[in-house]
């Protein structure tokens, strides 16, 4: 009882003391956050010169008239350059080869990568080895790694291109020729996609694969109905990433095809207008709209499949 | 609903490390039993080769009088309970409770009837359509026990399922697991470290060692009757007092005085053969102050006096704690025992002997208190193989 009497002043005054601390408290978390933001400034500005600077500069050389070949008639244009590129075939020719080699390679690479992180994630013996090996393709340089698969595609000489009937050079033709730019692009970048999805896979609890055997499921549903739906943010992130990268593939071609028999990328399209042919408008306009198309294809995944973006995982709730 | 047995059961790793050594236990239909047992002591393991996520080495696994030690999980039609729930974190409570109905493709409607049920019976109704990440611990604990219990199946497997919660919830849960095993009557094996658990629970528990069976039987039985001192130490909280003495024409000697042993204990220790260097044990209950014991009894009863070195009031009861000049040692089974409950780290924690007497008495620190306790209680061991002289199983 007497604890009762005494301890209620104490309470008023822990009360009040609580109040003096929230103002105090404000004060110290606006510190608090200029002190944050002071902090971020150097990087923020780094990431704006190198990447904000130049984005905006290409959108502004977009909108120009800009022929370094006749400098004289720079002029602004509003969204003729724009209109040029998406009327015309070329164009399009490149975008539908791009998106072809895309989906294509990512599915494979998918498929590829998560039996290689499987493999990878169950090694018990000489796991290092085995991780090391699978890496080797990714650690090639890749126009080094396209010179090798050009050599051996290249007729009489090429170890590959042996292989073929007498008289086949598939670098010439266009089926054959996108099946060696995809299957370099999957040889080169299936250890990566290995590598993110194997990061996935050590989240995936040992007790929820043992519950689910305990609970009638064979090794195939353990796979489809828990360790994919529970490793799906980490999934996204490597198709989603791999994606982004495909839709850029420029090495690959520039070394196997040269862009000949219509094999030529988006990328490639863009570097001929931009440097080979010193059109800045024009290029721009193209970098524009890969870098727009780029930007709709994370907007989609991130909200299309309904996952968190990389490092906003929630645990599972949504 | 099963019988299971396993009838010399061996896990024997690579290294040649072994987990669990030639187990025989028989669990009978409906039956309710614990492993019991400090960490490493294979109960996990043992558990692990019921459920079939762990190959058997040697000995046989039956389940309804057929062998399964080549069965896969899936076959045994037995439910497990995990310490981490194992919930799936992408389904829904209801989702995670229609599983493995769902994997034995069952048709929709008896699903929904089976899962409402389980949900009826955890009082899940409203939580079925949230995620487990919004669940709390409890919540989260009953959703484990609701997809153990939708498929009715064979056998429950429970392994610590418990001891992730907090003091006063695990109290709340072990009776409604244990009102739903009694409801169910489905045969359950349950593993756990916490002796009450293992006391409160089980119709019989099973007190393992380093992979070795030490004794099987009723909660009552192995306190009243240890196999040997590491049950008389494990069963029991606070557990049982250990003193040396030594043992001469039927009388003790040790640091609670000289005590003439009753009839029946002397017959037990003489047909038990005993040295006469021993290990005498008193559980905390069977003090008590003297003051407060009745001429009659107190007669027939021993006494000493010491130092109360730390009281603690409990309301109801009160501890008495005594330090002992005298350390116990050489005996391999205390040494592991006091390792397990953390003792061995505590200085000068080693050699005490704690009292458990009535709230009445007017013990204080500081002070001298004569103590009473009846002979007729005393377990006497051997130090070497820690068996126990006065077993009367």
């Amino acid at each position: 009882m007497s604890h009762a009497v005494t301890d209620a002043p104490d309470e008023g005054s822990a009360a009040s003391q609580a109040k003096s601390k929230k103002a105090k408290l404000s004060e110290g978390k606006k510190a608090e956050r200029r002190l944050g933001w002071l902090l971020c400034a150097p990087a923020a500005i780094v990431m704006l010169a190198v990447t904000g600077y130049p984005i905006v500069y290409s959108i502004w050389l977009s909108l120009q008239r800009y022929d370094l070949r006749f400098p004289g008639e720079q002029e602004f244009v509003g969204f003729d350059n724009y209109i040029a590129v998406l009327t015309n075939s070329y164009w399009w020719t490149a975008f539908g080869t791009t998106m072809l080699i895309t989906v294509v390679t990512v599915a494979i690479e998918f498929v590829l990568g998560m039996a290689l992180a499987l493999v990878m994630h169950r090694t018990l013996v000489g796991r290092g080895l085995v991780r090391t090996v699978a890496l080797i393709p990714y650690g090639i340089v890749t126009v080094a790694a396209a010179f090798s698969w050009y050599y051996a595609w290249t007729p009489e000489t090429g170890y590959l291109a042996n292989l073929l009937a007498e008289g086949g050079a598939p670098l010439t033709e266009y089926g054959p020729s996108l099946l060696i730019i995809a299957l370099a692009e999957v040889w080169k970048t299936t250890p990566f996609m290995a590598l993110l999805l194997m990061a996935g896979l050590a989240l995936v609890p040992d007790d929820l694969m043992r519950a689910a055997s305990m609970d009638g499921a064979n090794a195939w549903q353990r796979f489809t109905k828990v360790m994919l739906p529970v490793m799906k943010p980490a999934i996204l992130v490597a198709v989603l990433f791999r994606t982004l990268d495909a839709f850029r593939i420029f090495d690959n071609i520039f070394v196997l095809t040269g862009g000949s028999n219509d094999t030529s990328s988006v990328s490639m399209q863009t570097y001929n207008n931009l440097i080979k042919g010193l059109n800045l408008g024009i290029g721009s306009a193209m970098a524009v709209l890969i870098f727009l198309t780029v930007a709709l294809i994370a907007f989609v995944f991130v909200k299309g499949f309904g996952t968190a973006a990389p490092g906003s995982d929630d645990g599972g709730k949504r | 609903m099963a019988e299971i047995v396993l009838d010399k059961v061996t896990k024997r790793y690579p290294d040649g490390a072994q987990a669990v050594s030639e187990m025989n236990i028989e669990i009978a239909d409906g039956e309710f039993i614990i492993l019991v047992g400090p960490s490493g002591c294979g109960k996990s393991t043992a558990l692990n080769m019921i459920a079939g996520l762990e190959d058997i080495s040697g000995g046989e696994l039956r389940i309804d009088g057929q062998r399964a030690n080549e069965k896969s999980p899936k076959d045994r039609d037995i439910a497990m309970v995990f310490q981490s729930y194992a919930l799936y974190p992408h389904m829904s409570v209801r989702e995670n409770m229609a599983f493995p109905l769902r994997l034995a493709k069952v048709d929709d409607a008896t699903v929904n009837e089976k899962v409402e049920e389980a949900a009826q019976i955890l009082d899940l109704n409203q939580h079925l359509d949230r995620r487990p990440a919004n669940l709390s611990g409890g919540q989260r604990q009953r959703v484990a026990m609701g997809r153990a219990i939708v498929r009715s199946p064979k056998a429950f497997l429970m392994d610590e399922p418990l001891s992730n919660l907090d003091a006063k919830l695990r109290g709340q849960m072990r009776t409604s697991v244990s009102k739903l095993q009694k409801q169910l009557a489905v045969t359950t094996v349950y593993v756990t470290h916490d002796q009450t658990e293992a006391m409160t629970l089980g119709d019989r528990v099973v007190v393992l060692r380093g992979g070795h069976v030490q004794q099987i039987g009723s909660p009552q039985f192995l306190y009243e009757q240890p196999a040997n001192l590491f049950v008389a130490g494990f069963i029991g909280s606070p557990s049982m007092n250990f003193v040396p003495g030594t043992l001469e024409d039927g009388v003790l000697k040790s640091v609670l005085g000289t005590t003439v042993l009753t009839d029946r204990v002397r017959r037990l220790v003489e047909a038990a053969g005993g040295p006469r260097e021993v290990i005498a044990g008193i559980r905390p209950e069977h003090f008590e102050d003297v003051s407060l014991v009745d001429e009659k009894h107190r007669e027939a009863g021993a006494t000493f006096r010491s130092t109360v070195d730390v009281l603690e009031s409990m309301g109801a009861e009160k501890y008495a704690y005594f330090s002992l000049d005298e350390q116990l040692t050489g005996s391999e089974e205390l040494a592991e025992l006091a390792a397990d409950a953390g003792s061995a780290d505590v200085p000068g924690s080693g050699s005490t002997i704690v009292t458990r007497l009535d709230a009445a008495s007017a013990a204080a620190e500081g002070r001298e208190l004569e103590v009473w306790f009846d002979p007729e209680r005393l377990q006497l061991f051997d130090p070497k193989s820690g068996k126990n002289l006065t077993f009367d199983g």
